[in-house]
């Protein structure tokens, strides 16, 4: 579904990602775990076209993103849950979720049922200023806006960041069941064991580029895995 | 979308409501209640319009955009001289007065658009206070430019502009400016520039083009800074490019904030009310931007968000309210 050859990609004279090549198939979670300033976010941002790739490919289910606009992106399927949430303060919940259907708002009316009917606490909270959420009913929304694009995958950038340990677990089983429904998910987390515990494969990035990938569960049981990023 | 039939009654009233003002102004004008005063007075409410024009102008930056912009001058000022060279090329040609002043408006305010094109392009790259910056500047490198073409009649005084403008034209002009800006703040458009200011990562996350969307904005706004320009250029007859300098932007932008940004009734009334008040107390003229910046922090530390805040006028709802048909008190604003 989506595949990355060879990315490099730098900020002014700093080179953040080196030769990055990452592959995607229809249907799986695969993360994308590093330390912090590794060049996760960067990948993501690339891929949705926020940030200008130098060189490499970016092949997303046909489509080369690299020739694509920004805002034509999510109209290919591809929807990106930003890192730190960004949800839109000054409007409602609902407001929120109709932002989501932006580019596409045929369905949008049942989308937004399946939508409330997966996170049930934000029906409840339909009128409330999003702002007034808490971290964890935030991202609900935020999960909630990119599905509201009736996307084919997902690229959620650090979903448990901020969130209480009860809650990562509880955003971690939101993920798992938006998978079941058919949609791919690339995972970027700091989070590795939770995210590994969910996840197909994974890639390990440090300093931009990758150094270990496989299977999540070999990955799991990985020494040099479980000493830098387990803890173990 | 939901109530078209509600929505269409609302405008009506409210054109009614329009209508009745106007009304009461042409009375108060035409009987002379003022005696000698009634071409000043008319004068000052002729300031008005043309002020209300540019400070809502500005609130689509400052307030729907949430960018700040200090170089709205600029903008006046090159549609001001604009509307002016162009009604001064189609004078004496049978064209009738009002034609000739709105394709003077339509001139100076595509005019001041495309210029607002041209600087938002790279301008709006910038966030907070680089895009203020870089807006002084470019209302400067205008005045200054201005100070130099012969078309514009040099560093010394253009007059002789066809007097096209009155209280009655600027009135009307003023009220379409303004629906129509209320109607873009109202629009997708509007939502979706809300939106941008709100959380840009977030919208451009849900497939928005930022950069389009903002450009559009800044170019509507300089757009109608363009018109209000023309009004004024065609009411004062004579104008000189250091007219449009810093403190210009600087008053209109004062007159945003203290009316609220966000809010376009803040902006009318806001602009209304400060535009009159220097020439209603003339003599105290001098202190005029003392009064300003004092009105100013007390707005700040009292009422941050301006004085309406982000509150719109409803003339359906106030007349729901006085009938007693509002069952629940809606809480202001959209």
């Amino acid at each position: 579904m989506l595949e990355i050859k060879e990315l490099n990609v730098s900020y002014g004279a700093v080179h953040a990602i080196h030769g990055v090549s990452i592959k995607v198939n229809d249907g799986e979670i695969v993360s994308l775990i590093g330390a912090n300033g590794a060049g996760k976010t960067t990948i993501l941002r690339t891929i949705s076209g926020l940030k200008k790739a130098d060189s490499g490919e970016i092949i997303f289910d046909g489509a080369d993103l690299r020739k694509t606009e920004p805002s034509k992106i999510i109209s290919l399927k591809l929807a990106h849950v930003p890192e730190g949430r960004h949800i839109f303060p000054d409007m409602t919940v609902e407001e929120n979720l109709e932002m989501g259907a932006y580019a596409d708002a045929t369905n949008a009316e049942a989308v937004m049922e399946d939508v409330y009917e997966r996170f049930p606490r934000l029906k409840e909270r339909r009128k409330q200023l999003a702002g007034t959420l808490s971290g964890g009913e935030q991202q609900m929304l935020a999960v909630g806006r990119a599905l509201m694009a009736q996307p084919k995958m997902i690229l959620m950038d650090e979903p448990s960041m901020g969130l209480s340990p009860l809650l990562v677990k509880e955003i971690f089983s939101i993920i798992k069941e938006v998978n079941k429904k058919g949609i791919t998910i690339l995972l970027v987390e700091q989070n590795a064991k939770m995210a590994l515990s969910i996840s197909d494969r994974a890639y390990v990035l440090e300093t931009g580029k990758i150094t270990i990938e496989g299977p999540a569960q070999d990955l799991l049981n990985d020494e040099r895995v479980k000493k830098a990023y387990l803890g173990q | 979308m939901k109530m078209p039939k509600k929505m269409k009654l609302s405008y009506l009233l409210n054109f009614l409501g329009l209508v009745l003002l106007f009304s009461i102004f042409v009375l108060m004008f035409e009987s002379k209640i003022f005696g000698t005063s009634t071409t000043y007075i008319k004068g000052i409410f002729t300031t008005a319009c043309y002020t209300i024009i540019m400070v809502t102008s500005l609130n689509l930056v400052v307030g729907c955009m949430g960018e700040f912009s200090l170089g709205h001058a600029g903008f006046v000022s090159v549609g001001a001289y604009f509307s002016a060279i162009t009604s001064n090329a189609l004078a004496g040609r049978g064209i009738p007065d009002l034609l000739l002043l709105i394709i003077a408006l339509i001139a100076g305010g595509l005019a001041a658009g495309l210029t607002g094109i041209l600087v938002g392009i790279p301008a709006l790259r910038l966030r907070g206070d680089y895009l203020a910056i870089v807006t002084v500047a470019f209302a400067e490198i205008i005045r200054v430019a201005f100070c130099n073409f012969e078309i514009t009649g040099g560093g010394k005084t253009m007059s002789g502009i066809a007097k096209l403008a009155d209280f009655y034209w600027a009135f009307w002009i003023m009220v379409i400016c303004v629906t129509v800006m209320f109607m873009y703040v109202r629009s997708r458009y509007g939502r979706t520039v809300k939106s941008i200011r709100e959380d840009y990562i977030a919208a451009a996350a849900s497939g928005i083009n930022v950069t389009y969307y903002k450009v559009l904005t800044f170019a509507v706004a300089a757009f109608f800074a363009g018109v209000g320009g023309g009004l004024y250029a065609h009411y004062m007859t004579a104008m000189i490019p250091t007219n449009f300098n810093f403190n210009y932007s600087a008053e209109l932008l004062s007159e945003v904030i203290i009316g609220g940004t966000g809010s376009l009734t803040g902006s009318v009334i806001g602009a209304a009310f400060l535009s009159s008040l220097p020439e209603l107390m003339r003599q105290f003229s001098t202190y005029r931007m003392l009064a300003y910046s004092i009105v100013l922090v007390l707005v700040m530390i009292f009422r941050p968000g301006g004085i309406f805040g982000t509150w719109e006028f409803s003339l359906t709802r106030l007349l729901e309210r006085v009938a007693g048909k509002a069952p629940k008190a809606q809480k202001g604003g959209e």
